[in-house]
């Protein structure tokens, strides 16, 4: 019996695989031999559009067409039913819950930016002169395949907190412990917990900045290095005043892809702490007021704030890619 | 005779610089190896954890498995085994493979036919359809949540694969197009405008040389897709809603967390559970991963 029903879930899941993946391949052949029965003129202006629909429907439906109305529901009330003004940000911007949230995103802002690609930065240098590089990389890099949810597991697990006297099965409260202190509750002591929850970001995110700069170090042309040794640059001088000035760029969009990131940053304050004892950040107070409180009004005005907060990232974003189709 | 007294110098010089390099690179070997370990570490005592007898993992950290004597019958498979039938982990991977393979395979399709007429063929608004594409990249999904669930719960999507299906469809699109586009715009014009030449049709030309060509940027946007997906909690948490029959792993894993918060055997098993296909993914497709990353780190 439970046999059959392993089966027909199997085959339903198979079935739904196959349809889902083929549906949508059968759609472009489809237009496509519709399109063909045009004479050709009209058929060369209407063929992009043919392969451009169905993506710029998508993007219509979840991203354009949505983020213009989440602008419209931030000046409305909770069932968005009448206008209220600026209410909803009035709110967003005074209220004390709010603001421990602002506090809180902007300290995994700058501790995360910051030490994620200071420490990508070193690992990249250091890792380019050992020969096992490939494999340290690798260890490093691994956390990047891992999900918000599974490493909020993880580190739940080094954090795990027992009584004094019991046996820590948490690898830092044991190591607290044999260092000769009491047991901390890092997640629930309100001074430690958000650098508790930031330093999985860290974790996470250190191996994304190696990668990124140690390709760029190694792109340094070899002969602009050996001129500076034989002019008697030491280590350190080659490393501040070559290294960085010249994967400058690269530093760049990688902090802004951390910033970004960061910013939105809801799973693992969501799966830790559930943003309780003053560990909420922006986005897992908008799912509260949207899920929890059902304020549609007010969980649309923070959303609209986080994206206030990336529109200099869309600009220069955008600036980048105009640059990139000038010099093509 | 001059050459051999050249030499002996030479080999003393060489054996000094080696004992020198030694000692100079000895601070980069510590620093590499303790940072690879501090890394791996808290992934090592969750995957050794999770094959511990439920009442030894409550009463001893994992490291104490390394103190001899060393006992291979502490080790077993009956947390998985509990995790997967019991805690319901078993039917949350199969929902995860559902969901995942055709929201991966959606978005490749769909942006790999729009790349290729971006990049190779005339129509008016090209360039600015593209630069709002750009501009979509960084947009934050918060930014859609409420109105999309509304429209899903009117048009009925809301606990459907379907309905998850097309929102990460759309969610992925800006940065496909954005990676592909920018591939499939540097192959060769001679190539393209030959078989335009010779009577090949835009889908010919598509499906025969634009799609055989740009397979590894293909596969970049495939593994970044995939694991984004698999990965996610946040759109599988407000479009499926409560509706358990459709949960994939992430969902299961974090209503474990909330509910047997301290029944570390099955929290460390579901969690290698939810890790294993990802993993198995980057570690083999890893190559892709860089490349796509290299290629195109800005997406929102």
């Amino acid at each position: 019996m439970q046999d059959t029903a392993n089966l027909i879930r199997l085959l339903t899941a198979i079935a739904a695989i196959v349809l889902g993946s083929g549906g949508i391949i059968a759609l472009f052949y489809g237009a496509n031999w519709l399109v063909n029965g045009l004479p050709y003129g009209l058929r060369s202006r209407v063929l992009p559009w043919v392969y451009m629909t169905p993506a710029l429907a998508v993007l219509a439906a979840f991203l354009i067409l949505p983020t213009i109305r989440t602008l419209i529901i931030s000046f409305m009330d909770r069932r968005s039913e009448a206008f209220v003004g600026l209410d909803n940000y009035i709110f967003a911007v005074t209220n004390s819950a709010m603001l421990i949230a602002f506090r809180n995103n902007l300290l995994w802002l700058v501790l995360v930016t910051s030490i994620s690609v200071s420490l990508g930065l070193v690992i990249a240098v250091l890792v380019d002169r050992v020969p096992y590089e490939p494999l340290a990389k690798a260890l490093i890099f691994l956390p990047m395949a891992i999900s918000f949810v599974g490493a909020s597991v993880i580190w739940r697990f080094v954090y795990a907190y027992q009584p004094p006297g019991f046996e820590q099965i948490g690898l830092l409260n044991a190591i607290v412990v044999a260092l000769g202190f009491e047991p901390v509750g890092w997640l629930v002591n309100r001074t430690v917990n958000n650098f508790a929850l930031i330093v999985i970001m860290i974790w996470l995110q250190t191996g994304f900045a190696m990668v990124l700069l140690s390709s760029a170090v190694k792109g340094i042309p070899q002969d602009v290095i050996e001129a500076a040794r034989i002019d008697g640059a030491n280590e350190f001088q080659i490393f501040w005043r070559i290294t960085i000035p010249m994967i400058n760029s690269t530093i760049v969009v990688v902090s802004t892809t951390i910033i970004v990131l960061v910013l939105k940053v809801f799973d693992i304050v969501f799966v830790m702490t559930g943003g309780n004892l003053d560990t909420d950040v922006i986005a897992s107070r908008m799912i509260k007021e949207m899920f929890n409180f059902r304020n549609f009004g007010r969980g649309s005005a923070i959303a609209v704030i986080l994206l206030l907060a990336v529109i200099p990232v869309m600009v220069a974003n955008i600036r980048r890619f105009q640059q990139q189709e000038v010099n093509r | 005779m001059s050459s051999v007294s050249k030499k002996r110098p030479a080999q003393a010089r060489t054996r000094l610089d080696r004992l020198e390099t030694l000692l100079t690179t000895a601070p980069v070997h510590v620093v590499v190896i303790a940072i690879a370990l501090l890394w791996t570490l808290p992934t090592a005592g969750l995957l050794i954890s999770s094959f511990r007898q439920p009442d030894a993992l409550l009463t001893s950290g994992w490291w104490s498995v390394f103190v001899p004597p060393f006992d291979p019958a502490q080790f077993h498979l009956g947390n998985y085994m509990n995790v997967l039938t019991r805690q319901g982990m078993g039917q949350a991977f199969l929902n995860s493979l559902i969901i995942t393979i055709p929201a991966t395979v959606m978005p490749i399709a769909i942006a790999t036919f729009a790349a290729y007429a971006l990049a190779w063929m005339q129509f008016p608004g090209r360039q600015l359809l593209f630069v709002v594409i750009v501009g979509l990249l960084v947009v934050p999904l918060q930014m859609t949540l409420i109105p999309v669930l509304r429209a899903y719960n009117s048009l009925g999507l809301s606990g459907t694969f379907l309905g998850v299906w097309l929102a990460h469809t759309g969610y992925g699109m800006p940065l496909g197009i954005y990676l592909l586009r920018n591939y499939i715009g540097t192959l060769p014009r001679d190539l393209i405008e030959a078989a335009a030449v010779d009577g090949a049709s835009h889908l010919k030309i598509f499906t025969r040389i634009v799609v055989p060509l740009s397979t590894p940027a293909i596969a970049s946007f495939a593994v970044f897709q995939f694991l984004w997906v698999w990965n996610d909690l946040l759109v599988a948490l407000v479009y499926l809603g409560g509706n358990q029959n459709v949960a994939p792993v992430t969902l299961v894993l974090r209503n474990l967390v909330g509910d047997r918060g301290q029944d570390w055997h099955l929290l460390t098993a579901g969690a290698f559970i939810s890790m294993v296909v990802p993993l198995v993914v980057f570690l083999g497709l890893q190559r892709y991963f860089v490349r796509g990353l290299l290629a195109g780190s800005v997406k929102g």
